[in-house]
């Protein structure tokens, strides 16, 4: 990836700026508290964390208009804090209470807002794709204007249902931006070793659909990028694909001793490329911002975080009953 | 103030660890995601890292220390300054593990006992007496059932290959592009994963999909789709959103197609709570179970039967005409002998029938009609009276549904039971080509009726 700084190029306020920095910090500092509750013991099965890849989720975000949808697969608590879910409700599920937003009854993978409109929390890699045009085919369908973030990984670009997917989307002019995080790493094996042509955006060439690669550590080359993918499909120009380069710092998921990289490798990108370090800079230079009310930002952020703690251990389990409902509507 | 750095579960199934090696010490500063050790946990060796910022107070547990507990306190972080040389360690591991498990073994449920009594089951007839009938084949009672319930919603739509310009592969869509449209009749590249997985995602959507499988060996490419998207996210969402929607085509063997194109795959699917399971043998049951399929807010598997599609039957001429799913119909009743069927296998339970009438043996012919729910109460009814009882099916033996009426039947209706139940199926083996052999390999009615005499002791 090109070591590119972010810009001011974007035509972004100090406003938005520092609701860009809040928002990555919330997932951030959300995530460092999931790991740390996991390793309590509070979050059991498999969690997979999204640090380093906030600018991704945030930047699209900022271009979504009421009703829009969004889905993705299992790494997905960023994508719930990101689209205005509840932080308690998201830890509370990952505790699996009932205060969580599927009852403590689907767990780190599998959560889901209708209020939000989000659809999953997917744990089948690549099995979000097919749904994601299916959410965008039911509103072409309605002629509501409406447009789907499908979200999926490098590893999940290369299931078969994802290009069966392009075609029919592409045939049908689906109102679907198909969003890439290029992570660089399916689970453990880098992407130069799973895929034979490195561009995953050019895929969709071959069904007609344009696609982009974005520099997933800079939120504000992101925005510009959702912009002109959200246009696209509002229009009725069908699909649009963005190819979203990216970075997880932490192993793909808690269990994952990350051999298949080095230490150095994640240090770099962690002290050169963060997002939200990135940001932050931008807002103190531009002096949209200044260190004290960066700090009371934080302050703001480790409330809301330890708060969505406190209530996720003392949201009960659910009730035994729980077990026997929501098998049928 | 001072925090404990507590040793981490890194793994779902970690319960303790060793500490391998500290890669801070006493009086660093570390921030968060910094790493502060390297841990072995049952599968691996982890590099652990701090959360929260401050100074290393005090390590508690040295390295090389094996069979840390997790949650055992391993260090205490101070804040910038503060003095750390009277801090102590905390009395070791909390229960936070502990908080979170239920039990899962004892959840298993008591053994029941049998009841006593007989269950009273649903036998009000489908259509009042008197009610007029038109005769119309199990291919027209689809189409009409299909187009009655489009007319009344919006929402509904069919997708599938060749079901629109072509007219349907086996002719059950014919005519309803002229009525519909291309925007709610639509033909779909041959991608039955994705189009499955768009028509799933359709329904979360608001939409009420039908898909048409051209059979259903080929819903085999879709069938994640099916359970784990279909089946299983009103569950996985608390009852949030759910696939309000109708996979449905023909099933089983056709004649003559050979392994990959012969498959049943009722017992299949009748495993996968979340689904219904609808599989008709009559023109009137395949349009009223279809309508009702329709109307469903859950995701249901509709198994037809290209045999079946060409054949006649009476079919109620009424007006919004259903039948509710989990009420199996009595076609004959008798005293006997109880044979249980469902589909096509429903021919060779009635004919089976009619030779056994001959030989003075009077069979009760139950068609089950869906197989989730399954209507056990008719069932045990019938064995209660009759004290034996034949299942038939076309699917495969193992793990089959007339295993699990066995099992059902054996413990609700034990001490009723004459003689031992038989199960019917297909031959264990995959379906062969040549016409002999496919004709060992299906059930027959004569294995029907050697089966009744069996459990007669005729």
């Amino acid at each position: 990836m090109a070591a590119k700084r972010a810009t001011t190029k974007s035509n972004v306020s100090g406003e938005e700026l520092t609701r860009f920095y809040r928002d990555m910090l919330l997932i951030r500092r959300f995530e460092e508290k999931a790991g740390q509750l996991y390793g309590m013991g509070l979050i059991g099965g498999f969690c997979h964390l999204y640090i380093g890849q906030e600018a991704v989720v945030v930047g699209l975000e900022s271009a979504t208009e009421d009703g829009d949808k969004r889905i993705t697969s299992y790494r997905d608590h960023g994508h719930m804090l990101a689209c205005g879910m509840d932080a308690n409700g998201v830890m509370a599920e990952l505790t699996g209470r009932a205060g969580g937003y599927s009852k403590g009854k689907g767990g780190s993978m599998h959560m889901f807002s209708k209020e939000k409109h989000f659809y999953g929390g997917h744990g089948i890699v690549g099995a979000q794709v097919p749904l994601g045009a299916g959410l965008a085919f039911a509103d072409k369908y309605n002629g509501n204007g409406r447009v789907t973030f499908t979200y999926f990984g490098d590893g999940a670009a290369n299931q078969g249902q994802v290009y069966e997917t392009f075609n029919m989307a592409a045939l049908w002019d689906l109102p679907c931006i198909f969003v890439i995080e290029n992570n660089q790493y399916a689970m453990g094996t880098a992407q130069a070793r799973s895929t034979s042509s490195q561009d995953i955006y050019k895929r969709g060439e071959a069904f007609g659909i344009p696609g982009e690669m974005v520099d997933g550590m800079d939120v504000l080359a992101v925005k510009d990028a959702s912009e002109r993918a959200v246009k696209h499909c509002r229009s009725g120009k069908g699909p649009y694909i963005l190819e979203i380069k990216t970075y997880r710092y932490r192993g793909h998921s808690m269990s994952d001793p990350a051999k298949y990289r080095t230490r150095e490798e994640v240090q770099k990108m962690r002290e050169e490329r963060d997002p939200i370090e990135n940001v932050r800079q931008l807002l103190l230079t531009g002096k949209h911002a200044s260190e004290d009310d960066l700090k009371a930002i934080d302050k703001d952020i480790k409330a809301i975080v330890n708060a969505s703690a406190e209530f996720a251990k003392e949201s009960p389990l659910p009730d035994e009953a729980e077990l026997w409902t929501d098998i049928y509507a | 103030m001072a925090t404990e750095i507590l040793m981490p579960a890194l793994s779902p199934t970690m319960e303790e660890g060793t500490l391998a090696k500290w890669l801070v010490k006493e009086g660093d500063t570390v921030k968060s995601g910094d790493i502060l050790a390297e841990i072995e946990t049952d599968k691996a060796t982890m590099e652990f890292e701090a959360v929260d910022e401050g100074v290393i107070g005090k390590i508690l547990v040295a390295e090389g220390s094996e069979g840390v507990a997790v949650n055992t306190a391993i260090a205490i972080l101070a804040e910038e300054g503060e003095d750390v040389s009277a801090l102590e360690a905390a009395p070791a591991a909390n229960a936070g593990t502990k908080t979170a498990s239920t039990g899962g073994s004892e959840a298993a449920a008591p053994a029941r006992a049998a009841p006593p009594e007989a269950p009273k089951p649903d036998l009000s007839p489908d259509w009042p007496e008197g009610t007029p009938m038109k005769t119309s084949t199990v291919r027209e009672a689809l189409r009409d059932a299909m187009a009655e319930e489009m007319r009344a919603n919006e929402s509904v739509y069919l997708m599938g290959e060749e079901v629109a310009e072509y007219q349907g592969a086996y002719k059950v869509s014919q005519g309803l592009l002229d009525e519909f449209g291309a925007k709610r009749i639509i033909d779909t590249p041959i991608t039955e994963h994705g189009f499955a997985g768009i028509a799933v995602g359709a329904a979360f959507g608001g939409l009420n999909p039908i898909v048409e499988f051209m059979t259903f060996n080929f819903a085999m490419q879709a069938i994640d789709q099916i359970i784990n998207s279909a089946a299983k996210t009103l569950y996985m969402s608390g009852g949030q959103m759910g696939a309000p929607m109708v996979f449905r085509g023909p099933n089983g063997a056709a004649a003559r197609v050979g392994a990959q194109h012969s498959h049943d795959f009722a017992a299949w699917y009748a495993q996968i709570p979340g689904l219904k399971v609808a599989m008709p043998y009559s023109a009137a049951d395949a349009k009223g179970l279809l309508k009702s399929a329709i109307r469903d807010p859950n995701p249901v598997i509709f198994l037809e039967n290209e045999i079946l599609y060409g054949r006649s039957f009476e079919v109620p001429a009424i007006d919004d005409f259903t039948i509710p799913f989990g009420k199996a119909r009595i076609w004959r009743e008798g005293s006997d002998v109880t044979i249980v069927s469902f589909g096509i296998g429903m021919q060779y339970a009635l004919e089976a029938a009619d030779k056994l009438a001959e030989d003075g043996i009077s069979a009760e012919v139950i068609d089950l009609r869906t197989l989730r729910p399954i209507d056990y109460d008719t069932v045990i009814a019938s064995v209660m009276k009759t004290n034996r009882c034949v299942t038939v099916e076309e699917g495969f033996p193992v793990g089959s549904i007339g295993n699990h009426l066995s099992a059902t039947i054996m413990q609700r209706a034990f001490d009723y039971l004459d003689a031992p139940v038989i199960n019917c199926a297909g031959k264990d083996v995959p379906m062969p080509y040549a016409a002999n052999l496919e004709k060992l390999a299906l059930v027959t009615t004569d294995e029907v009726v050697a089966a009744v005499k069996q459990v007669t002791y005729r």
